[in-house]
């Protein structure tokens, strides 16, 4: 290669880099533009949204503390954290079980067993919603905690996303243990659980995030204000205080600041699992 | 599970499977099976399963066919297929259908964007870390917090939206009246099949695809993208330039074909999304308004049963959504099947 042509394409390069970065800033502003708008917003007097300034005169924080007193936010945080909490322990416990059986353990027909568990992931939320609501009065256990909780600890995703991790461990080492005599119970819970330590992670991430922000099934669940998780609870705040928009925005950023905290802390696990398990949508 | 038509990434399917797939096909030396623990293993999960969902589903498929109505208790007849010729001749199930169909016209696009958005993070450039985290925010904080942030930044009076256009083409521009409008870019006539010249414009379907390719475009399909352009292999493109293929025929005849897998896995599961989508729009932002123009089947499904208390029909309702998806599955299933196969 002549010295014109390297420089050439020394300076191709450089243009090609410039105009990468500059097409990624312009998409990074207006990914992030709406995010700003919401946090100077939440900044603002009520006045001053309705005359659509750019900035705040004066940085209202009180604004932060005005939704605590309009409604019961502080409960709506609880709630959702509780819930979250809960299904999140339960899943992780109920599909790694059953992951542990479609990838570790032998039997007759598991893998067909186990596409058609795979399969039930297509079934609509809407079909199962108004059985499931019956079934929730019959149990009497509509407007409660157990009622958000218990329908949401199962399912194939969970199970899908697991079992993904337990398939790539090296069957050698269950083997081994079970020459050594170690049962199915001692091989799940020494051997194959601790090393899917990256996969618990994953799923314990997707679905705190699921319930944390899910919708569908509180928004018919729960009837009582003290119960409200914090999407119900921005809904209720929506249609009570709509028209303080600062006041609004300012629950906005309350309820997506502990997401972005959570994205800070795992993005690479999440990253990874959504590569390797592929989430929804 | 090479050829499993599952919702797999392309990222999953290509990962070495273990042994212990192939164990249980060719009876091998080892008779050992462990079919008492994994029924013990299996079953939290598949109770659960069971309960929530296999028994929920049978017993809407037997709700489907009555005329269950909360308002009536203790008076639900079976009506056999009387709520299906109900629907067939409900002119509104039809028009939620095509409003479904309308919003998912974002798919195509977000899809692209999310490919365009993966080609560029896929490129070595510096803080690629940083771009992808906030491109990714959307998608991770979404939620009724981020819809009720896009329903300020939509308000046809005060919101920065119509600010900004008004501050680009001036005070007397006719700026859209977003999430309460009717119009739409096909002219639709609100709650008819039809297409008239008054209805064309922008309106609440706009609003929401807008809002909805900003939530997904930097999110879980631009990181599918990102991992699949990873395992391009990198001597093809080298092949292609050196038989003179300049970028445009790289991406489209070297590039592209090797996304397919993933292209697949998205579209499959955007549909799949998308055909029971809408609901969360529709209950936050418009109420499936204005005009039922943002009303989707699955905010149909809900009205109905939660707002008329007819059960018995939103069953059916729900199940010919269930059987669209399916059938659609199974299409999309078999082509892809086929076009792996090759």
């Amino acid at each position: 290669m002549t010295p014109a042509r390297t420089t050439a394409g020394k300076a191709r390069r450089m243009l090609a880099a410039v105009l990468t970065h500059g097409l990624l800033l312009l998409l990074a502003a207006l990914t992030l533009g709406p995010f700003l708008w919401m946090i100077v917003t939440s900044f603002k007097s009520l006045a001053e949204v309705d005359r659509t300034s750019s900035l705040p005169a004066v940085w209202q924080w009180r604004n932060y503390g005005q939704v605590f007193r309009e409604i019961a936010f502080a409960r709506y945080y609880f709630n959702s954290v509780l819930v979250a909490l809960w299904v999140t322990f339960l899943q992780c416990v109920t599909s790694s079980l059953a992951a542990f059986a479609f990838a570790r353990l032998k039997w007759r027909g598991r893998d067909s067993v186990f596409k058609l568990y795979l399969a039930t992931m297509m079934i609509p939320g809407v079909v199962t919603m108004i059985p499931n609501y019956a079934l929730m009065v019959k149990l009497h256990l509509l407007d409660s905690y157990a009622g958000l909780i218990v329908p949401a600890a199962f399912g194939a995703f969970g199970t899908f996303l697991l079992r993904q991790f337990m398939i790539g461990i090296h069957p050698a080492l269950d083997e081994s243990a079970a020459i050594d005599g170690a049962g199915p119970w001692t091989t799940y819970s020494q051997i194959i659980l601790p090393l899917v330590k990256p996969g618990l992670a994953t799923l314990a991430i997707f679905t705190f995030l699921g319930t944390y922000t899910s919708f569908f099934w509180p928004l018919v669940m729960i009837k009582s204000d003290h119960l409200r998780t914090l999407p119900i609870g921005m809904l209720y705040f929506d249609s009570v205080y709509g028209k303080q928009t600062n006041l609004l925005m300012a629950a906005s950023v309350m309820n997506v600041v502990p997401l972005i905290i959570v994205f800070a802390i795992a993005q690479k696990q999440l990253v990874r699992g959504i590569q390797l398990g592929a989430v929804k949508g | 599970m090479t050829d499993t038509p599952l919702p797999e990434s392309p990222a999953v399917t290509r990962e070495p499977q273990t042994a212990g797939a192939g164990i249980v096909a060719k009876p091998s030396g080892r008779k050992r099976t462990d079919v008492r623990a994994a029924i013990m293993f299996l079953a939290p999960n598949l109770l659960g399963f069971a309960v929530f969902t296999l028994l929920p589903v049978l017993f809407s498929l037997g709700a489907a066919f009555t005329d269950w109505d909360l308002t009536r208790p203790g008076k639900t007849h079976f009506t056999g297929l009387s709520n299906l010729r109900h629907l067939l001749a409900d002119g509104n199930f039809w028009v939620y259908f095509a409003n479904t169909i309308y919003l998912m016209l974002g798919l195509p696009i977000a899809i692209a964007c999310s490919l365009g958005l993966a080609l560029l993070l896929h490129r070595e450039v510096r803080g690629v870390v940083v771009y992808r985290t906030v491109l990714y925010l959307p998608s991770f904080t979404a939620g009724v917090a981020l819809m009720l942030l896009w329903q300020a930044l939509f308000n046809p009076d005060i919101g920065p939206i119509n600010a900004m256009l008004r501050g680009l083409f001036g005070q007397s521009f006719p700026v859209p009246q977003w999430l309460g409008s009717m119009s739409n870019l096909l002219g639709l006539e609100p709650e008819r099949l039809h297409v008239a010249g008054k209805y064309f414009g922008i309106g609440a379907r706009e609003a929401i695809l807008l809002m909805g390719i900003w939530t997904v475009a930097g999110g879980n399909t631009m990181l599918l993208y990102v991992a699949a352009l990873g395992n391009v292999p990198a001597e093809l493109i080298e092949a292609a330039k050196l038989d003179g293929a300049g970028p445009w025929q790289r991406f489209r005849n070297v590039t592209w074909p090797q996304l397919a897998p993933t292209t697949f896995f998205v579209v499959v599961m955007g549909v799949i999304g998308g055909l029971q989508g809408g609901f969360e729009q529709a209950r936050v932002l418009t109420a499936g308004g204005p005009a039922g123009t943002t009303t989707t089947l699955s905010y149909y499904i809900y009205t109905v049963a939660f707002e008329r208390f007819e059960v018995g029909y939103a069953s059916a309702v729900s199940w010919v959504m269930f059987l669209i998806i399916f059938g659609f599955a199974m299409v999309y299933w078999k082509v892809g099947n086929r076009e792996t196969a090759i």
